[in-house]
């Protein structure tokens, strides 16, 4: 009874796991999901102390992991530009899937933020006494609103259900959103512009920490700049990644070769752009930015381990090399070698924050100030890891129901036809 | 020792601390602790989980240490603080030169202790407990914060506040003269407070061996410090210069 119910909303011509072994892998997550939602509460009811953070790591693993995963969901509203304003029609293949990816990212960044402020029912006061000046204000609106937007990118992929569709209007309804698309596409790039540049802003205005304090261009530090390049210069990869690990996963082709390619050299062409603009902003603030502020900048290098190494492996390993790898077309052919690639780019942007976050809060700027270290107290890991698994059961739920790679059934068709040729 | 400002108009509050003066006994942070209702610390908590609105360092130099109180420096220029918070909960006043922290409207984001290159600001981390009858001592003048909010030395503005109570009955306006809690606890007489619009103390401030903290930033902070050891200076001030200059000294 519950299999054929289970079978009725699974879209046609696709196969999917057993329902049972679908079951326990929902209910393993449930279970990360439980001990994460235990260790909100405990920040929620009793206080921040349940975390490591202190009065010098004001920002710690939350955050760095919020601008990572926001920066990784980029590829979401990027994908959107390309198919839907540049007419990439080959990235169709993988933008409902990069929609929920977005949406997955930005809703959990929302559920850690509402659990890292020290009063989350003030969180409309943002809205009613908002700081026009503050890069975190913009930050609140433009992520707010293009939640928004993905959640009404999301309905149309949520009416083509099998099940759905079947109901009167629904098709229709989604029919005339889908008409709508391009101008989503266009407010989500406007939004996610600003938002993920004033992510990167946040940091960049701090002109009270001189690792962090970027000149720029009108009232946007470079760190604006370089922010939106790197977001959607990993965004990509990511998609390539995450489908991949799909494919794997439920032992499926999802997508064409065509449309990994065009994802990896994409992401190629924008890190390579990126890598260029990161190494002048780097230059600049070496040898101009900070000891203009009173601090050269091989001062910040000479504490525990934050050396120069952080910006050789951002910038040449996890930059320049994966970079390289996926703009030259005979690498990217090679399915490992675009893989790696794409790793090292999301990991090159994970650095990234990393850097912008964690060491420029460990770092001291009195003179007679130390070096700090910091490491997450396990509620911070398991709030975190609630998030995945959120983010988890989200996806496997919508690719379990919905049809988040249009080419699945063609290439499941394919495949089953070669098959019993061959047999 | 506090002087007076020219009545009638606005005061910019600064203070001037001798580091020759200062023993380090930590008067001050008792004193301000008290005066400002901050609770006595968790039996977890830990210095960098601490209330303490005036830290005290101590500073190892080439001859002997030295003690450096450092507060909120009421930065003058582009308030870092100010600008960053999202919700306008910090704000200069621009009849003191203060700048207010409003735990009311704080969202708890530590944006503000971020952009803070003193690390002046403290955060709130668990609900404030005091043991049984010590809220019998709590100072009605200053509200308690709650969990969850920034806060940080305001220069006593309960203090302040009841100054200008008492000035406004005497049918006086504009500047007004207060001691802050860690003026008067000093026993070295180690920090001087007044208002930098007043020529005599502004003259103080900028006398020979005062210096600020991380001038270069350019945040226009108002708490001097006075030494007349150049190593102290070299490892106090982050000049550059100041610093070579100490170590050859």
């Amino acid at each position: 009874m519950v299999s054929a119910l289970d079978r009725a909303w699974i879209p046609r011509g696709v196969v999917r796991a057993p329902l049972t072994r679908f079951g326990l892998w929902v209910g393993l997550w449930l279970g990360v999901f439980a001990v994460g939602a235990y260790a909100m509460y405990l920040c929620l009811a009793d206080g921040l102390f349940h975390t490591n953070m202190d009065n010098r790591y004001v920002f710690g693993l939350w955050i760095f992991l919020d601008l990572t995963v926001i920066a990784l969901g980029a590829g979401a509203f990027f994908t959107g530009f390309l198919l839907y304003v540049l007419r990439k029609k080959e990235l169709k293949a993988v933008i409902n899937s990069a929609v929920v990816l977005g949406l997955i990212c930005y809703s959990g960044a929302m559920v850690i933020l509402a659990v890292d402020v020290g009063q989350p029912l003030r969180a409309w006061f943002t809205y009613w006494y908002p700081n026009a000046h503050s890069m975190l204000a913009e930050v609140t609106f433009c992520i707010t609103c293009y939640l928004l937007v993905l959640c009404i990118e999301y309905v149309p992929i949520l009416l083509k259900n099998r099940r759905l569709r079947g109901i009167g209007g629904y098709l229709v309804f989604e029919h005339e959103l889908h008409k709508l698309m391009v101008v989503f596409a266009l407010i989500g790039t406007l939004l996610s512009f600003f938002h993920q540049g004033s992510l990167g802003g946040l940091f960049g205005v701090l002109r009270g920490r001189p690792f962090a304090f970027r000149e720029g261009f009108a009232i946007w530090p470079s760190t604006f700049f370089l922010f939106i390049l790197s977001a959607i210069a990993a965004g990509p990869s990511f998609i390539a990644l995450t489908t991949w690990l799909v494919e794997k996963i439920s032992r499926r082709r999802l997508i064409s070769a065509e449309a990994y390619d065009t994802l990896a050299r994409i992401s190629g062409k924008m890190l390579m752009l990126y890598v260029l603009m990161k190494s002048l902003d780097t230059l600049f603030w070496l040898n101009q930015t900070a000891p203009a502020r009173g601090f050269p900048a091989h001062r910040f290098y000479e504490f525990g381990n934050f050396g120069g190494w952080t910006l050789f492996i951002e910038i040449v390993i996890l930059g320049l090399l994966p970079g390289l790898a996926l703009i030259h077309a005979p690498l990217r052919a090679k399915r490992p070698v675009l893989l790696a690639a794409a790793l090292a780019a999301c990991a090159g942007v994970t650095l990234n924050r990393f850097v912008l976050t964690i060491q420029t809060m460990a770092l001291p700027t009195l003179p007679f100030d130390r070096l700090m270290s910091y490491w997450p107290s396990w509620q911070e890991f398991a709030a975190f890891g609630a998030v995945v698994a959120y983010g988890v059961l989200v996806y496997s739920f919508s690719f379990r129901y919905l049809t988040l790679f249009p080419q699945e059934r063609e290439l499941t068709r394919a495949e089953l036809m070669q098959r019993s040729q061959e047999a | 020792m506090t002087r007076r400002a020219t009545p009638g108009k606005a005061a910019r509050y600064g203070m001037i601390i001798d580091l020759d003066r200062c023993n380090g006994c930590g008067a001050c942070m008792i004193a301000c602790a008290v005066e400002n209702n901050v609770p006595p610390p968790d039996a977890k908590a830990t210095p960098r989980t601490g209330l303490n609105w005036v830290r005290v360092f101590r500073v190892e130099t080439a001859t002997r240490p030295a003690f450096v109180p450092v507060m909120c420096m009421q930065c003058g220029d582009e308030t870092p603080c100010v600008s960053v918070c999202p919700q306008n909960a910090v704000d200069v006043d621009p009849s003191t030169g203060v700048v207010g922290q409003i735990p009311e409207r704080c969202l708890g984001c530590r944006y503000c202790m971020a952009a803070c290159p003193y690390q002046a600001r403290v955060f709130n981390w668990r609900d404030p407990q005091w043991p049984a009858g010590m809220e019998q001592a709590l100072n009605p003048n200053v509200s308690a914060r709650q969990r969850g909010t920034v806060e940080k030395c305001n220069f006593c503005h309960g203090r302040w506040h009841a100054a200008v109570e008492a000035a406004a009955n005497e049918g006086k306006t504009g500047s007004v003269s207060y001691t802050p809690a860690c003026v008067e606890a000093c026993p070295a007489q180690a920090i001087e407070f007044g208002d930098l619009n007043d020529a005599a103390f502004a003259a103080k401030a900028r006398a020979a061996g005062a210096f600020r903290l991380l001038e270069p930033l350019g945040t226009g902070p108002k708490v001097y410090y006075r030494t007349g050891r150049a190593e102290v200076r070299g490892a106090v001030s982050g000049l550059i210069e100041e610093a070579k200059n100490g170590q050859r000294s």
